[in-house]
């Protein structure tokens, strides 16, 4: 009986290992299931690359199985001398040849590609008003999450990136302290953020991320740039969203700088005597402007600190302890500086900042 | 090898630099390892270009206003004289004529020491105007590569003293023939790399 | 065993070793050093994977991660790989050539002595707890923002290590320029000796840019300079473009040896010459130099624009083709032999679909913006450990064995080596396979850990259990060496039976002098054509017995590179301590005084007598 578990259960995990090797992964953050232009383009290449590559692989098997099967010492005896062949130049000029004919093949697309992803021309045109025409997102990478402006929209927003569908997203890139890279998986990859100078690229956004499968409404980011101890805790979030809403969306950050709302008043008080030196709540302005992240849209976020659960007991957690969560951030902890019931008023409020409520 | 044996001009080989197995291995190996030196210095060359004239920002320095293209003049001749009383020494070991080597070797040496005190000289003077290691990519990338090829012929007038003093007394064989022989081929390659410093750093920097 | 090997005190053997300049010792010394920190660096890889093995793990702190994978792959390029090859090379191919000795013993021990100083050097920062943290590239933002001394070990001890390799490099050039026995042609030359030879050339071209690197960011680290500091006008992507000038040739480096010795073995145990010998030859240049040319495919996602990544990515894709011609002459070769699996020849076999699986993944790569997707993710580990461990790791595990008779005089254990293999075979696709899906799924590299709920958490675990089976095979390795060196089995010449080079017709192990007579190359694979033509010694002589010019042994090579090793600490410590700058000295004069001693002192050599010779000709029959 324990025999027949033993195969049971390693068939089971067979079964599983099938289903991983031929699997997608998952929708918020796999390449192989792109949710844009760039991404679908660059799974383009990747199917072709795969099938080229594939029959290059099939070819040197099939010939080395063959070989090894037929040329065998212990079928040909132990005495059998091979006639020591030099080569063939017939056949080294076909395995020549034809590499390079598979080359050209992958060549072609490539640089087509290469040129069309790298287009960012049309970035600052203007319409007859002088309105720009693309909506333009200036991302800053810092130690160890992301700022992203829209330059042309006056708002600043932090960890949570919005962006409206079915239309280029056009992208400056900067680092702040060291070197990170900008990378949405599911979306389109990857461009780095330097500290020398601002790269720019595009992305289009064509799927709701509200209607990810078993998602949580969100398109995962990441730092694909080693940056230092947190870089693995890196991550950011992409809501994407259909034009209007997007707008909306849109005006009522706008809107932060004049009213807010506050679902706790001692909580306000103590993020005004602790935090507000490091953290704006109004989305009107733009990078830089304070040290730490943008907290306007706090409380429509998905994370706390780009990867913890997005709730009071995470958020306390991480308010208390910083270092522990994220080592190497630039935010000290606070676990001492206040007191549980100050930090549960503190959460509450912060868990209450909203444009999208 | 017998270092004791004794050449005249006649019996001396027509190229005492690789008459035995052991000098022929040097000879390819010293050319092999300036080939190393040459993708050394392109490497620094490509970095002084990237870096030239860039600070931070309100930087006071620029290649145009800062060099000293007379006194880097004098002291490319300097140099392009020492290479060529290197040849006349090489000459000489051709000719099994060991006095008159050492004595132009001696000559080497000293344009050489002329060379790099002009070139102490000028730093100091650079670094009097404020013009530091530290205060900028580009000061970084200038002291660097001409300060490298300095190294370099320090290096040269080190290695040539002893090669004078240790030999003063023996004469030549076909060991320490080798020796003389690399030391001017790597003269040569300073000299060289000079004159591609005084065309890229200075006369570029000013003119273009 | 042999008339000449006296009892010597330990004192006296340790001292012949540290002062050795014979190819042979020195080439097991490489090989010694190179296991050992082939296995640190092994360790360091179950640490990596240990953490990896779950989600949210806190086997490991965040910052202690970043030091095990920046060593990890530090060690396992600069103090493992190369050091193995180079031991393999020292070993074999001065008997390939018929040479005696390399061109330049006494560099030759000099470049051994400053890698294992400059490796020492390295390892010294985990005692000392401030480890390099900033990967292997050490890209310049990250490596001048990294807090206490590890990025300085990194800086210093591979500039020791570099210019150990940079010797090792125009040594074997000179010594397959000038020491080729009479009738060895370039185009008879074996190809593990040719591809020593293509991988040297790129070592003397390749190494100075990483020298000048190091020294830039030792600048501006230790000295106040400028060069990637961007807010003083420096520019952190010139060292990206430094260290991939270097860093792709380095690989390069580091597998066409590995081709060398692949082709030794079909050829051997398929008992048939390499199909193609010339365009493998050609193929081997020009890979070398394609080489040169790709570095920026490193960096498609910096922003360099469209169009140097386009023809980046051209260039790229071309080495393929020389790449395939080598592939597809391997599998003529074997085509129509007579194949015997022994367990070198199983490294073979199971290189041919593993490198395959790495080399085209790099193609795909090399499609720039497909790359966008693939860099820095999974993928890429996946990639690089497919080309590094699947080519250049099973040659060394495949070399091994098949050099093992002839450098240390007796066989290692058949059934143990292909345990081995099996083991390291299937961990090695187990750990590497899964992660190019990783990869896909959106997986970036050198995280210190994983959240749940990603999809990655079966894959990391399945890669997790395949190292392990790798770890076992190592052990069993281990064991290998040791059972058989107890038991110490004496072999013959030729142990495996069907050698064609001339490192087969003399004894193993070799004689220090190698060959009592040089001799004489009649053709491509010399041995065997002197077998075939009924010669059973293999041998024919180019010259009567004489009397043979040996170089003497010293000790100023550990002297200098000591020297060098005691000034790095001075470097490192100059500004915070009032013993720094003059240590800094010390060393730097030390290293100096030793090597004006060595220039100043006379060091012809000796000869052995012709007598001597014709004794140990006598005890063995006669023959070389």
């Amino acid at each position: 009986m324990m025999k027949g578990l033993k195969k049971w259960r390693l068939f089971s995990l067979l079964a599983v290992l099938t289903v991983f090797l031929a699997g997608c992964g998952q929708e918020e953050l796999s390449t192989l299931l792109p949710a844009g232009q760039v991404g679908r383009d660059q799974f383009n290449l990747l199917i072709l690359s795969s099938v080229i590559m594939l029959v290059v692989i099939i070819v040197v098997v099939t010939i080395y199985v063959i070989a090894l099967v037929r040329f065998r010492r212990s079928k040909l005896g132990e005495d059998f001398i091979p006639e020591q062949v030099e080569g063939s130049h017939k056949l080294e000029l076909v395995w020549t040849v034809l590499p390079i004919l598979l080359i050209l093949l992958l060549a072609v697309p490539t640089v087509y590609y290469t040129y069309k992803l790298g287009d960012v021309a049309a970035m600052g045109e203007v319409d007859e008003d002088g309105n720009p025409e693309n909506l333009i997102v200036d991302v800053t990478a810092k130690l160890y999450w992301w700022e992203f402006e829209y330059p042309d929209l006056g708002i600043v927003t932090a960890q949570e990136l919005v962006v409206p569908m079915d239309e280029k997203v056009y992208f400056n890139l900067i680092a702040a302290d060291v070197k990170h890279s900008f990378w949405i998986p599911a979306v389109g990859g990857k461009l780095d953020t330097n500290v020398d100078n601002v790269n720019k690229f595009y992305l289009v956004f064509d799927k709701d991320s509200n209607d990810i499968k078993n998602g949580d409404g969100v398109f995962y980011g990441k730092c694909a740039e080693l940056c230092g101890p947190s870089h693995a805790l890196m991550d950011f979030k992409v809501k994407t969203m259909p034009r209007p809403e997007f707008d909306q969306w849109v005006t009522s950050m706008q809107a932060t700088g004049e009213k807010q709302i506050v679902a706790n008043e001692q909580g306000e008080e103590v993020f005004n005597q602790s935090c507000i030196a490091c953290h704006a709540v109004s989305a009107v302005g733009g990078s830089n402007e304070k040290q730490g992240p943008n907290l306007a849209t706090f409380g429509d976020r998905n994370r706390v600190a780009g990867f913890m659960d997005h709730d009071k007991e995470s958020l306390i957690d991480w308010i208390k302890d910083t270092q522990k969560h994220k080592p190497g951030n630039k935010m000290p902890s606070f676990g001492e500086q206040l007191s549980d019931q100050e930090l549960d008023v503190l959460a509450e409020y912060l868990m209450g900042l909203s444009v999208e409520q | 090898m017998d270092l004791n044996k004794k050449f005249t001009p006649e019996t001396w080989p027509e190229h005492p630099e690789k008459a035995t197995l052991e000098a022929k291995n040097k000879f390819v190996g010293f050319w092999l390892f300036l080939g190393g030196e040459t993708i050394l210095f392109a490497t620094l060359f490509a970095t002084y270009i990237a870096l030239k004239n860039s600070g931070p920002s309100g930087f006071g320095f620029s290649t145009q206003e800062l060099y000293e293209l007379p006194l880097v003049f004098v002291m490319t001749m300097l140099l392009l004289t020492s290479s060529l009383t290197s040849v006349f020494a090489m000459y000489h070991l051709r000719n099994y004529n060991f006095k008159k080597m050492q004595l132009w070797l001696a000559i080497t040496a000293l344009l050489g020491l002329a060379f790099l005190m002009l070139e102490v000289y000028e730093f100091s003077h650079y670094v009097g105007l404020g013009f530091t290691f530290n205060n900028s990519a580009f000061s970084s990338a200038f002291y660097t590569l001409v300060g490298t090829h300095g190294f370099h012929v320090a290096v040269g007038l080190v290695w040539i003293t002893l090669l004078l003093i240790r030999n003063a007394k023996r004469g030549l064989n076909l060991y320490n023939a080798t020796k003389y022989y690399t030391f001017s081929l790597y003269w040569h390659f300073i000299d060289v790399v000079w004159v591609f410093i005084f065309t890229v750093v200075y006369l570029m920097g000013v003119i273009g | 065993m042999s008339s000449v090997a006296q009892k010597k005190s330990f004192g006296a053997t340790l001292w012949d070793w540290l002062t050795t300049v014979d190819h042979k010792k020195i080439g097991i010394l490489y090989f010694l050093g190179g296991g050992f920190f082939f296995v640190i660096g092994g360790i360091e890889a179950m640490l990596i994977r240990w953490q990896l093995h779950k989600p949210d793990n806190d086997f490991v702190s965040a910052g202690l991660y970043n030091d095990l994978i920046t060593m990890h792959g530090t060690t396992m390029i600069f103090l493992a790989a190369m050091p193995l090859l180079f031991g393999f090379m020292n070993a074999i191919v001065p008997l390939q050539i018929g040479a005696r000795d390399v061109a330049f013993p006494f560099l030759n021990s000099l470049g051994f002595w400053m890698f294992f100083f400059g490796g020492l050097f390295l390892n010294i920062s985990w005692f000392i707890g401030e480890v390099p943290d900033a990967g292997w590239t050490s890209y310049a933002s990250l490596s001048l923002a990294s807090q206490g001394h590890g990025i300085d070990f990194y800086a210093i001890g591979l500039q020791i290590a570099g210019g150990g390799t940079l010797m090792a490099g125009i040594n074997f050039l000179v010594t397959i320029i000038n020491m080729r026995a009479p009738g060895m042609t370039y185009m008879r030359m074996p190809l593990f000796t040719w591809t020593t030879f293509v991988a040297s050339a790129m070592i003397l071209f390749a190494f100075p840019p990483l020298t000048i690197g190091l020294f830039l960011l030792t600048f501006d680290r230790m000295f106040g300079g400028n060069f990637f500091n961007h807010e003083m006008g420096g520019n952190t992507i010139i060292w990206e473009h430094i260290f991939w000038i270097f860093g792709h040739p380095e690989v390069y480096i580091l597998i066409l040896p590995a081709f060398g010795i692949f082709s030794e073995i079909f050829s051997i145990f398929s008992r048939k010459r390499l199909f193609g010998y010339p365009s493998m030859v050609f193929a081997t240049v020009l890979i070398g130099f394609l080489g040169f040319m790709v570095w920026a495919h490193h960096m498609f996602t910096v922003g360099l624009g469209p169009t140097a990544n386009a023809i980046f990515a051209v260039a790229t894709m071309a080495i393929a083709v020389p790449t395939g011609v080598k592939i597809f002459n391997w599998l003529l070769t074997i085509w129509g032999g007579s194949i015997t699996v022994t367990t070198p020849m199983l490294y073979a076999l199971g290189f041919i679909p593993s490198f395959v699986m790495g080399g085209v993944t790099g193609v795909m790569q090399g499609a720039a913006p497909l790359d966008y997707q693939l860099h820095d993710s999974y993928f890429i580990v996946a990639h690089f450990h497919y080309v590094i461990v699947g080519g250049v790791v099973l040659a060394i595990l495949a070399a091994t064995h098949l050099y093992w008779p002839k450098m240390f005089g007796t066989m290692l254990n058949e059934a143990l080596g292909k345990v081995t293999f099996w083991f390291f075979f299937i961990g090695f696709h187990m750990t590497f396979l899964i992660q190019h899906w990783l990869g896909f799924w959106g997986m970036p590299r050198r995280v210190w850990k994983f959240m749940p709920n990603q999809g990655w958490d079966m894959a990391n675990l399945i890669s997790t259990i395949g190292a392990f089976f790798m770890a076992i095979g190592v052990i069993v390795l281990v064991y290998n060496v040791i059972i058989t060196s107890i038991k110490n089995v004496k072999v013959a010449n030729d142990p495996w039976g069907d050698g064609r080079t001339l490192e087969w017709a003399i004894e193993s192990p070799p004689l220090y002098y190698n060959f009592a007579q040089t001799p004489l190359v009649r053709g491509l694979d010399s041995v065997w054509i002197e077998k075939m033509e009924g010669n059973a010694s293999g041998l024919t002589p180019a010259e009567p017995v004489k009397d043979i010019h040996m170089p003497n042994g010293s000790i100023i090579p550990l002297l200098m590179s000591l020297g060098l090793f005691i000034a790095g600490f001075g470097a490192m410590f100059r500004t915070e301590t009032e013993w720094g700058l003059g240590v800094l000295i010390f060393g730097l004069v030390f290293t100096f005084i030793a090597m004006a001693a060595r220039s100043l002192q006379d060091d012809t050599g000796y000869y052995i007598k012709k007598e001597e010779i014709l004794r140990d000709l006598k005890r063995k029959g006669g023959q070389n």
